[in-house]
């Protein structure tokens, strides 16, 4: 029955055994699929939300820490998946739309041609949701290395409270270290490398104090003590904050077994495991988010092509067969590539070919919506 | 003389019957939202419990709470009733119920309405119950080897840096206390003899403050140490520094913080208890209107619904009177011990 119905296709093409993952569907099946599809597509609305959601979110993190991470790279993950997430609510609305009228083929004949176009856009932009993942579990290097260099720097200018656009990194560094429970950027160490006390504070008449800026190389003034906001409150004894690594300077203080006087943590280990943690949870839900727009794909696509055949055989409550690829992946490939080639051919006439397939004036049949024209295999 | 008469033809019966069965759900949710708005000021609460002396305040989230709860129960009857109101043969049954639930029901909506005083008339309690346990938290700050008191020091540290304030009233509280315990005093030191010495109670007494005192916000590193002792740090002036610890008292900043959210949490109270008196409002005029309907032929007439049949005062006493005999009624059961508890009307 299906062989005489082709043979009576004016198209005159055959349909390929070698069609990936075919799979009959009657019309009452097909309009059970448009239904589901329908349903799943509303379902996708509220996941492109959810993810352009996760995109701001992301993206206020980092803001909030701006001071510390100045690299602009750090923005592409999350405007990324604010992009993504508006494309996926307006793809995912049309696309109900579209799946909504495939059940009456009248109104289905409306959006015949666009449904190969939205296929592939959908295609597409599944793809740059899996892109968008990788890149999320990617970021992690990249704010690593942007944390340390941002952290480094505002542990430099923290003294600089009167250079204007440093005015506020004390701040901002004291309140880091109080919200984080951390030290300095690897650990405590760090305070003592820099001078964090500015010489206005600083009584230039005072023999100790010339004495330790001569005795240093650069002239900085050099001590081991640390801001207020390293201390830790769980020590059961009043913050040693100067001369920390003088045993002998505090009463019953030992600087090598003092656990809980300061923070022991590096602030950059610090951030980094808070955004590790929001990194992981982010880029699993839009893995999940990835896997679930992969089934909405495949379903469209078996939609499309269901409705194609179903309006190719004329007939539109007869059986018709929907798969993902109607050749085999490599013909595809070739398929596709000879149309991309005579797409460049046809814009110059080229009268030297002399394939039969191209229909060398009429770009229409150029177009994507017109698969049967180009799938004439070689058959022929 | 009845109270707030309104006639009310038979539409006008099902108008109010509907809109009752919408504003009886509302209110529902309101009483959910009272309860969650209970439970969530009891839980701040309790987060500070150790720098407050007594839990007296605890009565203000406990008595939200309790009516919350309670007038999910109200609105659901009261939802019913409007159900059933506009079907003759079924409104009778409430018939006898109606008026014992009205009047549980106002008292509860103004159990609400004391709720909201509360929180306002409970401030100079609040104010008490924290000053006393500010004290006792920076008295105790030193003990962190005494059990039961080993974890003060990290509350108030946490609590000043948290609330960013220092101190009970002010930061001077910390120079009338020993809070460097003298395990980490070295008593061979010159300083520490005569800083002792020169102490009645042989309390080492600086002017001093914790870590905790110290605001982020300060352009200079912070001077915890000598803080009255302008020559001890260089370019420092102690009447003309304002940044460098905090200047508020934990106990305004506690206060004001909970006051607050008393306030926030009063005025969406009170709202909800409007709903609630609209809802009972309603439940009455439908009642009396529907009372006034039943047993006749034709149930589409028009009716007059009331407040209250008679004045204020006359409803008042006729319900003291109740009250009273059905307490007699009481005593005299009790007293006897199985007399007819009929013999009353």
């Amino acid at each position: 029955m299906s062989a005489s119905r082709e043979k009576n296709n004016s198209k005159c093409f055959t349909v390929s055994k070698m069609a990936v993952l075919k799979v009959k569907f009657t019309k009452s099946k097909r309009d059970k699929l448009a239904q589901v599809l329908w349903i799943l597509n509303w379902v996708s609305v509220v996941t492109g939300i959810i993810l352009l959601s996760l995109g701001l979110f992301l993206k206020v993190e980092i803001a909030k820490r701006r001071e510390l991470l100045s690299d602009r790279q750090l923005q592409v993950v999350p405007d990324m998946l604010i992009a993504v997430g508006l494309i996926a609510c307006i793809i995912n609305l049309l696309g109900g739309k579209i799946c909504h009228d495939c059940v009456d083929t009248a109104k289905y004949l409306r959006w015949k041609l666009l449904m190969l176009p939205y296929t592939i856009c959908t295609f597409f932009f599944t793809f740059c949701i899996l892109v968008g993942a990788l890149m999320c579990y990617n970021m992690r290097g990249q704010l690593e290395s942007s944390l340390l260099a941002g952290l480094n720097d505002a542990i430099r200018y923290y003294k600089d409270t009167d250079t204007p656009g440093r005015c506020f990194l004390k701040r901002t560094v004291d309140v880091l270290q109080m919200q984080f429970q951390c030290c300095g950027s690897v650990d405590f160490r760090d305070w003592f490398q820099i001078q964090w006390i500015s010489n206005r504070y600083l009584d230039m008449s005072h023999k100790e104090i010339v004495q330790r800026l001569r005795s240093n190389v650069e002239g900085k003034y050099l001590v081991d003590a640390v801001p207020f906001s390293c201390c830790n409150p769980s020590s059961p004894r009043p913050c040693i904050q100067q001369q920390v690594t003088n045993s002998s300077a505090h009463f019953n203080y030992d600087y090598r077994r003092e656990e809980l006087n300061l923070w022991r943590r590096g602030c950059c280990q610090a951030l980094m495991e808070y955004y590790s943690q929001i990194l992981q949870s982010v880029g699993l839900t839009v893995l999940l988010i990835w896997l679930f727009e992969l089934s909405v794909l495949t379903g469209v696509r078996y939609l499309q092509t269901a409705m194609d055949n179903v309006l190719r055989n004329g007939d539109p409550d007869s059986e018709s067969d929907g798969w993902l690829l109607e050749n085999s992946l490599a013909e595809t490939a070739r398929s596709n590539f000879n149309i991309i080639k005579n797409l460049g051919k046809c814009n110059r006439v080229d009268t030297t070919d002399d394939d039969p397939n191209i229909d060398i004036p009429s770009t229409s049949q150029e177009g994507p919506g017109n698969l049967p024209a180009k799938l004439i295999p070689a058959t022929s | 003389m009845v109270l707030m008469k309104m006639k009310f033809s038979f539409q006008k019966r099902v108008k109010l019957a509907q809109a009752l069965w919408l504003l009886s759900w509302v209110a529902s949710i309101g009483g959910a939202v009272t309860f969650t708005l209970g439970v969530f000021l009891k839980t701040e609460l309790h987060r500070r419990s150790e720098v407050m002396d007594n839990a007296e305040i605890h009565a203000v989230p406990n008595t939200l709470m309790i009516v919350g709860l309670t007038s999910l129960g109200v609105n659901f009857f009261a939802g019913r009733m409007c159900q059933d109101a506009l079907d003759a043969s079924r409104f009778p049954r409430w018939k006898g119920l109606l008026q014992p639930y009205l009047a549980v029901a106002v008292f509860l909506a103004l159990v609400m309405l004391v709720a909201i005083v509360m929180s306002y008339a409970m401030k100079g309690s609040l104010e008490a119950s924290l000053e006393v346990g500010l004290r006792n938290g920076i008295r105790f700050y030193k003990d962190t080897d005494t059990p039961g008191r080993c974890y003060r020091k990290q509350t108030i540290d946490q609590l000043q840096m948290a609330f960013q304030c220092c101190g009970n009233t002010d930061f001077r509280d910390w120079f009338e206390v020993q809070w460097i315990s003298n395990r980490y005093l070295d008593f061979n030191s010159r300083e520490v003899k005569d800083c002792i010495k020169s102490n009645v109670d042989g309390h080492y007494l600086v002017d001093s403050v914790p870590f905790s005192c110290c605001n982020p916000s300060s352009p200079r590193p912070c001077i915890q140490h000598r803080l009255t002792n302008d020559s001890a740090h260089y370019s420092y002036e102690y009447e003309a520094e304002e940044l460098n610890i905090y200047v508020r008292g934990c106990r305004e900043a506690l206060v004001s913080y909970y006051m607050g959210l008393m306030n926030s949490i009063g005025a969406g109270v009170l709202s909800i208890f409007l709903v609630q008196m609209s809802v009972l409002v309603s439940l009455r005029y439908l009642q009396t209107a529907m009372e006034a309907v039943a047993g006749q032929e034709n149930m589409e007439m028009e009716t007059e619904g009331y407040l209250l049949e008679k004045s204020v005062k006359a409803t008042a006493k006729e319900f003291r009177d109740k009250a009273l005999t059905l307490l007699q009624l009481n005593q005299e059961d009790t007293m006897s011990g199985g007399r007819n508890p009929d013999a009353l009307s």
